[in-house]
Parts: C-alpha cells; structure tokens; sequence
C-alpha cells in the first residue's frame, strides 16, 4: 500500500505505469500530480513514458513486409478452394439438407397416419368405423369393395369375397353408393367435390372395364 | 471541438456494424469476403507474430497460418467479443506454438522473476525531449523505435506489443500470453520505462537529430 501524502521517486516510478493508463484510484493520482509539480525527474520520466506509449501505439509503427497482402490473399484463396468443400459442403448443406428430409418424413408420416394404409385410389374416402369383419365383395381390376349384390360391381366374374378389413389392407376403398353410410362425407353433410371426384372415378373405371370386356 | 468526436464515434460504429455484417456473411458461407474482413487487421496480426518469433519470415508465415485457423473456425466467432482480439489471440496463440516447437525454450527461472520484481530506476537525462508523432513519417525513426524495441528482453516485449501496439487491455494480453494480470502490469511498467531511457540514449546520441522536434522539453 503505498503511503500517498509522501510519495517518493521510486513510488512514483511503481506507479507511474498504471498513472499513464488511467489505472490509479483518485488519492493516489492527485499524490502523484503533487509530486510530479514538484520533482523534474519524474515529470521527465512521465513525459517519456508517455511519448513511448504514443509513438509505439501508432498505426505507422506497424509495418508489413511488401507483397503481404497478396501473399495472404492467395493462400486464403486456396484454402477456401480445398477446404472451403470441407466447411461449406457439409456444414452448410447439412442443416437444409436435414430439414428437407424432416418436412419430407412429415409429410409421409402425416399421411400415413391420416390414411393408415395405402389406398388404390386417393380419390375415393378411406370409410369411417366400417365393421372389420363385414363381408364385402372386390373384384380384379377395381379399387373399390362392395356389399354383396351392389349393381355397381364390374367384372362380377372375378369377384371375391373377403371382410372389410382384408380389403382395407389391401387398399381397397368404399363403394360410394352401396357403402355411403360408411363414408366420411355422410357423417359430417353433403357430398364434397371429392366425393363427387371419387363418383365419377369409379364410374370412369367401370366404363373402362366395360369396354375392355 | 466535440464535433469531431462524435463524427469518429459514427465512424467506429459504421465500422463496426460493416465488420459485423461481414462476418455474418463469411459465416453463412461467403468465402471470399474473409480476405476483406481480415485486411483491417494484416499489421496487427503480423506484428504480433513478429513480436515473439523474431524473425520475419516466420512472423509471415505464423500470421497468414493465423489468418486461416481463423477463416477455419469464424463460424466459432461469438460476437460478445472484439473481433480483432480473437483474431490477435489465435496469432499469439500460433506464434508461441511455432517458437516453442522450433526451439524449446526454457521456462523463466527465478533469475528471470527477480529482474522483474525487482525496481526499475529510470535514467536521469540532462537533455531529453519528446518525439513528435509527425517524426514518423520518416523510415528511419520507425527504423529507430523498432530497433529499440528488439533490444528488449522477449517477455517485456511481448507484453508492451499486445498493450501499447496493439491495444489489448491487460487482461486480453494476459489471457493471450497466459500470465497473470499483475505480471503483465509489472513487465510493461519496465518495458516502457526502457524503452523510454533507450529513446532519450538515442537522442542524446543524435538518432533523432535532424528532426523538427517540438519546443524543447527540458525538465532541469
């Protein structure tokens, strides 16, 4: 702890580092501005000091050999060549990369689970609480199954009887007509444009089939 | 007269804000304005380098390896700290590697601690006066100040280059350097207490005699 009301030189020269930086508290600076009223040698060694500070912090102090920059340009240039594929390719195409395949697994996720298997037609509605183990009747050609006996049924020659789940898993859809009490729309009101849609692809279907026989 | 000080305040602060922006673009991958970003800051990196290995060449090399290590890692760069003190750590950090790689170096021993503690006496001059910044303009005084500054022993000139030159504060040159904040106040009280005793040798050995100094500074 240096004594403030009686400095010497070698306090102040202690000091006088930290003077110059403005890193002394209020007493111990007002002491030493006393002191260097008063003594010449440390107002010389203060004013020097200072002069070193200033001359050394000056930007023209800093020289650089000729050609640096270009030289580190270059060697810049050629590491963000070679490297850069390193840092850029997988660093930076990585993060979109990762979510393009997140919005992609949504996407097919949020279908699956909406639809819980696959459908032949996506035209048509999937059915709405359909008993499992009601027996309908599909036929080759067709993606749609029938109660039995529905006039809709084309191709009668190879159809099969399976239940309504069987026919679910294998992506079979509702008849429109014979099962509508079954469809989606009928709960919720009037036939929407995809019922219609899913109408007119089956009747599309069947005028193909038809044709075809 | 304060108006030129606000002026340079919008001035750092454009310069600032222009640095921050380029550093985000580097950081999102636009390579080639790294070289743009950095240029600001060549002398600095490479007086930092030659600060502590000496030797020109392996200060150039040292700083440019600097400067890739940093292009490497910018997307590290957090910007709750001073641009230009990261990149000056990553090059004393560099150059201290080299120069304890190419020759080892003992640790300071207790001699070496002792000359620190001990006082300093700064020399009595009958005849000194100060060096106008202006007298930097010329080569040779620069030549002059740089030789001075090579005399000193490599601790002390070490921690004046990263202070007084490069304008880290004590704890980011302590940091830097790994040593403690009382060492780096220590060894740059007596760097700049010789440096200012060779600088006034100098002039009484006619170093800086045909310079247009100031009115004279003649304490006694």
């Amino acid at each position: 702890m240096v004594d403030q009301k009686m400095l010497n030189c070698e306090q102040v020269w202690r000091e006088i580092s930290n003077y110059v930086d403005g890193d002394v508290d209020g007493a111990l600076r007002l002491s030493m501005d006393d002191h260097f009223r008063t003594c010449k040698r440390c107002s010389s060694v203060l004013a020097g000091t200072r002069n070193v500070v200033k001359l050394y912090g000056d930007e023209r102090m800093l020289e650089v050999p000729a050609g640096f920059g270009g030289r580190l340009e270059k060697r810049l240039a050629k590491s963000a060549a070679g490297s850069g594929s390193r840092w850029s390719s997988w660093s930076a195409w990585l993060v979109p990369v990762a979510a393009l395949a997140l919005i992609v697994g949504g996407v097919l996720l949020t279908n699956s689970l909406s639809h819980g298997r696959f459908v032949k037609s996506y035209h048509a509605e999937p059915g709405n609480h359909i008993p499992p183990d009601l027996v309908v009747v599909v036929s080759d050609g067709s993606k749609v199954f029938h109660v039995a006996g529905c006039p809709f049924i084309h191709d009668k020659a190879s159809e099969r009887t399976i239940t309504a789940k069987e026919a679910m898993r294998d992506g079979y859809v509702p008849c429109t007509r014979c099962l509508r009490q079954y469809l989606k729309t009928s709960v919720t009101g009037p036939p929407s444009v995809d019922d219609a849609s899913a109408e007119a692809e089956e009747e599309r279907e069947e005028v193909v089939s038809a044709a075809s026989h | 007269m304060s108006e030129p000080i606000v002026a340079m305040n919008n001035s750092v602060q454009a310069g600032g804000v222009r640095e921050q922006d380029l550093i985000s673009s580097v950081q999102r991958g636009q390579h080639e304005l790294f070289y743009e970003l950095v240029r600001p800051y060549e002398r600095r990196v490479y007086a930092a380098a030659l600060a502590i290995l000496r030797n020109e060449h392996d200060a150039e090399d040292a700083a440019q390896e600097a400067m890739l290590k940093a292009f490497a890692n910018i997307r590290q760069f957090r910007a709750e700290a001073r641009f230009s003190t990261w990149l000056i750590q990553i090059t004393v950090n560099e150059a201290l590697m080299r120069r304890r790689r190419e020759r080892a170096v003992p640790m300071e021993g207790i001699e070496d601690r002792r000359d620190e503690e001990s006082e300093y006496a700064p020399r009595d001059f009958a005849d000194w006066r100060e060096i106008p910044s202006e007298a930097l303009e010329r080569k040779e005084v620069r030549q002059r100040l740089a030789e001075a500054l090579g005399t000193l022993d490599r601790k002390y000139r070490e921690v004046f280059v990263l202070r007084d030159m490069e304008h880290l504060n004590i704890q980011e040159t302590a940091e830097a350097l790994g040593i403690t904040v009382a060492s780096v106040k220590t060894r740059l009280l007596r760097a700049r207490l010789m440096l200012r005793d060779l600088l006034a040798a100098g002039w009484e050995q006619g170093w800086f005699s045909r310079l247009p100094f100031e009115k004279g500074n003649k304490p006694w």
